[in-house]
């Protein structure tokens, strides 16, 4: 049995046992009666419409059952804003087969339903399409005079304009000290999940569905899917206990639910949409994003004015936009700013939040900035960071809740060894490799939402607790169970946490790094709730010893209500059931942040990332031999999931730094290289030391729970720690990414 | 359902036997996800690119997205559900546990399974020999560090 308090301690993932035996289910892995299988066909034109579909040598075959089309879709809701999700940027959502308009390149055109998956990929291959072509535009940088501001939407409220400019950025540039300007160019990346797309929906009867489906948010989806096919929210079901990875990805509702939830309305069979994997990279992608900084420091190095644009592509539908530029003023106090992000509206399918979104992008601009004033200013780039540093964030004016970075920093540097380092680029070497050690800052948002939780104890003193949320892998399960276990006094093995089921009390989509903070306090009011109630009863037993008790004066603990002065005085949980008849009792709780109190303080997640570089200029080899990255996002509840997490972020900026991009041809507007041999992630081989720091922090403010998120910080400092590493190996600044060799020679 | 283009095949997979009529152009892995229902092998590419469809066929690792169904008469099939010994947890099942070695768990059985494969092969004798062995499986999840710490732990037992 574990002991308490669990909280703090590395517990290893509680549904570990299933995912090492193969039994875990994932969406598309559900065995259901008399299963249909559906493929989807893909437009091969990027814009224009379609005069003719053939359907008919697919439908002539035996195993086929139908085959969808604009021309025989059913009719599903008539207004925009029915099909709107919780992510959904402002514009007009896509809706799957609505009309004969091409969009975007890979555009679903067609739904083949087949006894078999075998018969229904080879039907697809049999549909004949003819196209009136248009002319297109998928190219950002030959389009950068279409740059617009991008329209305002809901999802500004996660995802703030840049801040109006302040003081007198032109002229305090020009009067600075040192100067550094930078253009910086960001491909495409696809979130790419090991599992691929899948949706499975039983057909239930008359407008009753149940679907696994492959998302971050179960009433994400299942408020998508009542309000786009007419349903009653209770009559649709949406579960997701397993979910191969998202990233991102599974933030807004993907057409394989669409298409497999039509499918089975229509024929009222169960039906299974499995995209593949060249599919998966027809909907949603971090977008490709130019930036221009321009930073003047004076000659003590403190960084005076700042101006920082980014240019980004979004489709002709919808205006997706993240949070690029705001964050150099949250981390450096100049007095003189300028801050913009504009639009390109392409002929591409609409980014799609992706790991970190604009943050992975902003601050690789802007710390490779500051490593350049470093340079300029000889002074060491760490030293650099010490001197800006600031308690307030500028942007808002107002005080970090807790900001534990300069801990960050002087941990990560002592462990890293930081103070090793020749500051002289191209003076370290290993044989024939050129060292390089880089330093940069991360910071992302510390934010928090609405949930529900529900907590059931039965007779026999155990708890289940009940929340729509989803694990995409980051721990959720285990660590909601860990907190439940502290609250409420009972060892881990006697709480259930049942979770990713969309008739389970609300929860918000899985993002943002804000799951902990957002469902945790919910989770602990719940318990709170139950304890009350158990304290209630107990003190309303016959000749109650606590009769005369107050809440504050009492703690749960191994099965019995004590008196916190004296343990002799106890009532134990089996007599307040014995009481009750058994019965079970129960309690549901909302937990939000207080809307009068919570923007009153800066709220955010810092790191300080360290790495080294091994550069072989013969072979054209970049390789990350260490990586040290120290953080400081709040309480942390389960160290070793925590650590999972920054790990995984730590290897996403690697990849993003020296690996992935997706190549669009602009002759065609399609993706070139979309499967996984062409796009590159990194591989075993690839990964050599990484340590994480969790530096101490304490914040009463966040939440009752004091925890932040770490989900997206692991990624934002590595790609500009890595490429302030290439300079100082190589004496090559390099601003695009990816990295290659070639950019090197 | 036997038809004309049916052929029947015999696979043992996880100690039990299966006589399957199966159509020639049906995968492996589709065989052992559709037909008998052993969905913990699993589908990432279906292409050999990325390793989490992963097998031991005959004490070998392979790709079963890459082999025919019917290609396999009579061969002897270890998936991620024949690891364990009933209840008992393989040693690397219960590495991967201890040293958080996956996150959403979608590569994993494919790691394991290619990681046995691997330490039948006795061919790694450092980290990094594993790692470079092991670099057929794909973790988009970023558990690299775990997993290699993982089979670290159990290649130390392994062959004595």
């Amino acid at each position: 049995m574990t002991k308490l308090p669990s909280i703090g301690k590395p517990i290893s993932r509680l549904e570990g046992h299933f995912k090492v035996t193969g039994s875990a289910k994932y969406a598309g892995e559900y065995d259901v009666p008399d299963l249909l299988y559906g493929y989807v066909v893909n437009s091969t034109i990027t814009k224009g419409r379609i005069k003719i579909i053939d359907t008919a040598g697919a439908k002539a075959l035996e195993g086929v059952i139908e085959v969808f089309t604009h021309e025989n879709r059913p009719s599903t809701a008539w207004f925009d804003f029915q099909y709107a999700d919780m992510d959904a940027p402002p514009g007009t959502v896509f809706k799957p087969l609505k009309d004969n308009e091409i969009k975007y390149n890979g555009q679903p055109i067609a739904l083949v339903v087949a006894t078999t998956f075998e018969m229904a990929r080879y039907a697809a291959t049999l549909i004949k399409t003819a196209y009136a072509e248009k002319e297109f535009e998928t190219d950002l940088e030959s389009n950068l005079e279409k740059a617009r501001e991008p329209k305002k939407g809901l999802a500004s409220m996660l995802k703030p304009p840049p801040a109006k400019p302040t003081g007198n950025f032109e002229e305090a540039y020009r009067n600075s000290f040192v100067q550094s300007s930078g253009e910086f160019k960001h491909g495409t990346e696809h979130h790419n999940p090991m599992e691929m797309f899948a949706t499975t929906v039983v057909y239930e009867g008359k407008n009753k569905l149940k679907i696994y489906d492959k998302t971050q948010g179960t009433i994400n989806s299942q408020m998508y899917v009542a309000n786009v096919f007419g349903l009653k929210m209770k009559n649709v079901q949406v579960i997701a206990p397993y979910v191969g990875g998202a990233f991102g990805s599974g933030l807004r509702p993907q057409y394989q639910l669409f298409m497999a939830v039509m499918a089975s309305f229509k024929l009222k069979r169960n039906v299974r949409v499995t995209l593949d994997r060249s599919q998966m990279f027809t909907f949603g992608h971090r977008p490709p994003t130019l930036q221009f900084t321009k930073f003047g420091a004076d000659e003590n190095g403190k960084v005076n004015a700042i101006y920082h644009e980014a240019i980004a592509e979004t489709s002709q539908f919808e205006d997706y936009v993240e949070n690029v530029v705001n964050w150099s003023n949250m981390l450096y106090p100049a007095e003189n700013t300028l801050l913009e992000h504009k639009l390109v509206p392409l002929d591409v399918y609409s980014p799609l939040d992706m790991r970190a979104p604009g943050g992975s992008t902003g601050i690789h601009a802007i710390e490779i900035t500051m490593d350049d004033l470093a340079y300029q200013l000889n002074i060491d780039p760490l030293e650099l960071r010490l001197i800006n540093y600031s308690e307030k964030d500028k942007s808002s004016d107002k005080e970090y809740s807790s900001k534990e970075l300069r801990n960050c920093y002087l941990q990560g540097a002592e462990k890293f060894g930081w103070k090793n380092r020749n500051p002289e680029p191209r003076n370290m070497k290993r044989g024939n490799k050129l060292i390089g050690y880089g330093m940069a800052t991360g910071i992302w948002d510390a934010n928090r939402l609405l949930a529900r939780v529900q907590a059931i104890m039965t007779s026999d003193g155990k708890v289940e607790l009940k929340s729509a949320v989803t694990d995409i892998g980051t721990g959720t399960l285990t660590i909601m169970t860990q907190i439940a276990s502290d609250e409420l006094g009972i060892p881990l093995e006697d709480i259930t946490f049942s979770y990713a089921d969309s008739a389970m009390p609300f929860a918000p989509i899985q993002g943002g790094s804000f799951t902990t903070a957002t469902v945790g306090p919910a989770v602990k009011a719940s318990c709170k709730a139950l304890k009350e109630k158990l304290f209630r009863k107990a003190k309303n037993l016959r000749s109650s010893v606590l009769s005369d008790a107050k809440f504050e004066d009492v703690v749960f603990s191994e099965g019995f209500i004590f008196l916190k002065e004296n343990a002799e005085v106890k009532i134990s949980i089996d007599e307040i059931f014995t009481f009750n008849e058994g019965k079970e009792i129960k309690t549901t709780n909302a937990a939000m942040p207080n809307p009068l109190v919570y923007g009153k303080k800066a709220r955010a997640v810092h790191s300080a990332v360290f790495v080294e570089v091994e550069v072989d200029e013969e072979l054209g080899i970049i390789e990350v031999k260490r990586a040290v990255t120290a953080v400081a996002a709040g309480k942390i509840i389960n160290p070793k999931t925590a650590e999972s997490q920054i790990l995984g972020g730590m290897i996403w900026g690697i990849s993003k730094t020296l690996h992935e991009e997706t190549i669009l041809d602009d002759q065609f507007g399609k993706y070139m290289n979309a499967n996984l041999a062409e796009y590159h992630i990194p591989v075993h081989a690839d990964i050599h030391e990484l340590d994480v720091i969790f530096v101490e922090e304490n914040d009463d403010f966040v939440n009752d729970l004091g925890v932040k998120g770490v989900g997206e910080i692991g990624i934002v400092g590595m790609p500009p720690a890595i490429a302030n590493a290439i300079f100082h190996a190589t004496g090559k600044r390099i601003h695009n990414l990816p990295i290659h060799f070639d950019q090197l020679l | 359902m036997k038809t004309e283009a049916t052929h029947s095949t015999s696979l043992i997979v996880n100690e039990a036997a299966y006589n399957l009529e199966l159509l020639p152009w049906v995968s492996l892995l589709d065989v052992l996800r559709d037909e008998i229902k052993l969905t913990g092998t699993k589908k990432g590419c279906d292409h050999g690119q990325c390793g989490a469809c992963t097998i031991i066929v005959d004490g070998k690792r392979i790709l079963s997205c890459l082999t025919l169904g019917v290609m396999k008469n009579g061969s002897e099939i270890t998936t991620i559900e024949g690891i364990a010994n009933g209840e008992k947890l393989h040693p690397l099942q219960q590495a991967f546990i201890e040293h958080d070695a996956f996150q959403c768990g979608y590569c994993t059985p494919g790691q394991i399974c290619s990681a046995i494969g691997m330490l039948n092969e006795a061919k790694a004798k450092t980290r990094e020999d594993v790692q470079e062995l092991m670099s057929g499986n794909l973790c988009r999840c970023g558990a690299s560090k775990g997993i290699i710490n993982a089979i670290m732990e159990v290649k130390g037992d392994y062959h004595e």
